[in-house]
């Protein structure tokens, strides 16, 4: 039999309020809380909790049939805990059912794992605890930031001990392959990997509501007729996708929870696919050949690359800017100057940078909170500088204290 | 297609963007096989020929004797009471006028003083008194040359094209490169200018704003038919970059606001953002290059906030000199209360400056890579120099991509644009 594999991606980012050069020096408060708490209650209402229990529903229906995995970043957990403690408990419900596996990732939401191996590690075990911490569970899978995935990024991951990953079936990457087998890492050979059908996956998560798409509108009949064309020998098919599409992307007037809602049973009383958890594929199944990966890709766009992060001269200064601190971080104690450092880590503030689609905007505008890349970039630099002012008073006070203490 | 356009200044006998517009847009449509046959008032005989015929309307003898001259001064009914010059207005109100004033046409025929008039070609004292010449000017050539369509350029114009129309029956076809209404803002415009400008768009076939935000105050405060009103964007011709050897002669960093000292152009904004950024960063100089009747009030606030020795009046610069004062700029400023288009900051971008502009103007709607801010939000005017200045890939990004934009505003695109409203309004 073969599988079917949902992924959620549940992620908010800590928006950054408008902050002036003339604040430098002397406001250390960077993030927008009224704007970050009114989007997760909204996200909350709209998104989070009716298609939370939309699951808990489809998973009490259909007891060990359905499964789905998520990946909640370190930051929603954060502002779950302050501002929407129901949403929290709501996932904590589905934890409990059994049937739903919590993956592994960056606690910050971060693109750490292109520069540095440390803060990697250090960022992914912060992760891990977390999820340990609110849901009782051990994470085994990893996803990265946005899919994001090269041969080295999964050899690192490898080593902190994971067995499975993650990533994007890429057409650059995959040529005549076919996302819908497990892979293996080409060294790593305990690390499995797992690739998004894009096509499938965007078809729920982009063209669902689109009212020129040839196909709409999309019923779940032509939907699993869609799944059983897949060519028979092919093993597991990997919708991966963001958790908003439910409710905010695509709202419920679309009909999306009316088709969520049924298509599981449908594909059930089929009987041709299973539903699995990324951690079940990677036992049930045996890797069809490597795969390999020597330039980073992720789920972005169409170039499925790092273009929306670190595609311009001004994401580039930025992220180098930021990079140069993590020397002074590594020793750092101080509680909210590394709180403030992980907020600061979310790839989102470099999305907001994204010069790519100065006509469109479409999905990159949802939620940002600048009319332009540039005004993203100022004030993401003028937060920087005013960080660094800080780390390095804090670098400068601990320099004296050891000097004196050596005395 | 021949065209009959109507300018008052042509380069290099310039004050404003008027001129240099309407040069460019000439060069387009020539390039678009269109003869035109430029009339300006005063033509000093070394302007640009090789693409456009020049007439000097200090050149065209008007024959007041004519009779269609007589009976269009008669319907033009622009009467001289005093030094005041009465707007155009109805024949039936002319009449009424007429009587209650007691002057009859012959009189009036005295005030105008022989065959050829001599236009100072400027913005004086008689200004009325020469738009209304430039009228019968307009009349006169109509009478005599040979065209398909007439092209006013703003309201010193538009009366002679109102002749040209009502003489040959051609179509007329005004461009508003400005309006009163943006010059002086609400409740303070020029009647005179206002009735004028009003005048000649309800006589138009089709009205040219430079920008739709020029389109909403022609549609909203002159009233005029939305569906005769088409936005042709400006453009810039592209220049040869000469080797001007300018070498900066401070450390500092240079801010630089080009343009008239005047309630439209928003320098006390300027002003207001400069203080700020000197707050935090006292290694920039701040440039104010023009001249005009908000100037002393300005030097003035500069002392009171105690920034005069970073700041610097240059006067009004032309030429060669305002290349040079953009090559010794890092960034340049507009910050316009009501831009119709917005000329300067596109030459700022061509000669690589990084521009901050003002979201109350044309231009803001053609460019992508220029700093967009509201004319009074200070905090973000500040904000964004300072990153101009502070955060090197966001200048380079401007001034690569920006330079990239500038060389895409061709005046062929513009004129091809105007070609194909000629013959739509011919069709009609």
């Amino acid at each position: 039999m073969r599988s079917i594999s949902f992924y959620f991606q549940v992620h908010q980012p800590y928006r950054i309020k408008k902050y002036r050069f003339f604040n430098m020096g002397n406001d250390h408060h960077y993030f927008d809380e009224y704007l970050n708490k009114t989007i997760i209650q909204r996200v909350a209402e709209k998104n989070y909790l009716p298609m939370n229990q939309l699951l808990l529903e489809l998973i009490q229906k259909h007891g060990k049939d359905f499964k789905v995995s998520f990946s909640i970043t370190g930051m929603a957990i954060e502002q779950f805990e302050q501002y929407a403690p129901e949403v929290l408990d709501s996932f904590k419900r589905l934890a409990d059912t059994g049937n739903v596996e919590f993956l592994a990732e960056t606690y910050a939401h971060s693109l750490v794992s292109l520069n540095d191996a440390g803060e990697f590690k250090r960022q992914v075990k912060m992760h891990q605890k977390k999820i340990k911490e609110v849901f009782g569970v051990k994470t085994v899978t990893f996803r990265n930031t946005e899919l994001v995935y090269s041969d080295d990024i999964g050899a690192a991951v490898a080593d902190m001990g994971f067995k499975t990953m993650l990533t994007e079936g890429a057409k650059h990457i995959l040529g005549w392959k076919s996302p819908n087998y497990l892979y293996k890492h080409p060294y790593k050979k305990t690390l499995k990997l797992l690739l998004k059908n894009f096509s499938l996956s965007d078809d729920i998560a982009f063209r669902f509501s689109s009212q020129d798409w040839g196909e709409w509108p999309l019923t779940t009949d032509k939907y699993l007729h869609w799944l059983k064309q897949i060519k028979p020998e092919e093993e597991v098919v990997n919708l991966y996708m963001d958790y908003e599409t439910f409710g905010e992307h695509q709202w419920a007037e679309s009909g999306i929870f009316d088709f969520m809602r049924v298509l599981p049973g449908k594909i059930i009383e089929d009987g041709e696919f299973t539903f699995n958890t990324p951690s079940e594929l990677s036992k049930k199944l045996k890797p069809v050949s490597d795969l390999h990966v020597p330039n980073p890709i992720s789920w972005a766009d169409e170039e499925r690359d790092l273009s929306a992060w670190l595609g311009n001269e001004m994401q580039d200064e930025a992220f180098e800017k930021l990079n140069s601190m993590i020397p002074q971080m590594q020793k750092c104690k101080d509680k909210q100057l590394n709180a403030d450092w992980l907020k600061l880590q979310t790839s989102d503030h470099f999305y907001y940078m994204c010069t790519k689609w100065f006509a469109d905007g479409d999905v990159h505008e949802y939620f940002n909170p600048y009319a332009s890349p540039f005004e993203a970039f100022i004030n993401y630099m003028n937060v920087l500088s005013d960080f660094k002012i800080r780390l390095d008073a804090y670098s400068q006070k601990s320099k004296k204290k050891v000097k004196s203490i050596k005395k | 297609m021949k065209v009959l356009m109507f300018g008052w200044e042509f380069p290099p006998h310039i004050t404003g963007g008027l001129g240099t517009a309407s040069y460019g847009l000439t060069k387009g449509l020539v390039k678009h096989d269109v003869d035109i046959i430029f009339v300006v008032p005063k033509a000093y005989g070394d302007e640009d020929q090789r693409a456009v015929r020049i007439v000097n309307g200090s050149d065209v003898p008007v024959n007041y004797k004519n009779k269609e001259i007589q009976e269009f001064w008669n319907k033009l009914t622009y009467l001289e009471i005093g030094s005041n010059i009465m707007p155009y207005i109805d024949p039936e109100d002319f009449e009424k006028l007429h009587e209650d004033h007691g002057k009859t046409v012959k009189e009036k025929e005295h005030i105008i003083l022989g065959e050829k008039y001599s236009f100072s070609g400027k913005y004086g004292k008689n200004l009325m008194e020469e738009v209304a010449r430039y009228a019968l000017v307009g009349a006169s050539i109509a009478q005599q040359y040979d065209f398909d369509i007439i092209h006013a350029h703003d309201w010193l114009t538009y009366s002679a094209g109102i002749a040209a129309q009502q003489i040959s029956g051609k179509p007329l076809v005004v461009h508003m490169h400005a309006t009163e209404y943006d010059r002086s803002g609400e409740g303070r415009v020029n009647s005179e200018v206002f009735n004028l400008e009003q005048a000649g768009m309800r006589q138009a076939d089709l009205v040219i704003p430079v920008s739709d935000l020029t389109r909403n105050t022609v549609i909203n405060k002159y009233g005029i038919d939305a569906s005769k009103v088409v936005t042709v964007h400006n453009a810039i011709e592209p220049v040869e970059q000469e080797d001007l050897n300018i070498k900066k002669s401070v450390k500092e960093k240079v801010v630089t606001f080009l343009g008239r000292l005047t309630f439209q152009k928003g320098p006390e904004y300027f002003v207001e953002a400069a203080k700020k950024i000197l707050e935090k960063d006292d290694n920039v100089r701040f440039v104010m290059a023009g001249n005009g009747d908000m100037m002393n009030q300005l030097i003035r606030r500069v002392a009171e906030l105690k920034i005069a020795d970073k700041f610097h009046f240059t006067g009004f610069l032309k030429g060669e000199d305002v290349d040079k004062m953009f090559l010794l700029s890092d960034v340049f400023v507009m910050p316009s209360v009501s831009e119709p288009f917005g000329l300067v900051p596109l030459e700022a971008m061509r000669s690589n400056v990084p521009v901050v502009i003002s979201k109350q103007s044309g231009v803001a709607e053609v460019l992508n890579h220029a700093f967009k801010v509201d004319f009074w939000d200070i905090d973000s005017m500040a904000d964004a120099i300072y990153g101009l200045l502070h955060y090197k890939s966001l200048s380079n990004t401007f001034i690569r991509e920006g330079k990239k934009e500038v060389e895409n505003l061709k005046w062929e695109h513009a004129a091809q644009k105007i070609k194909e409203l000629y013959a739509q309004t011919l069709n009609q």
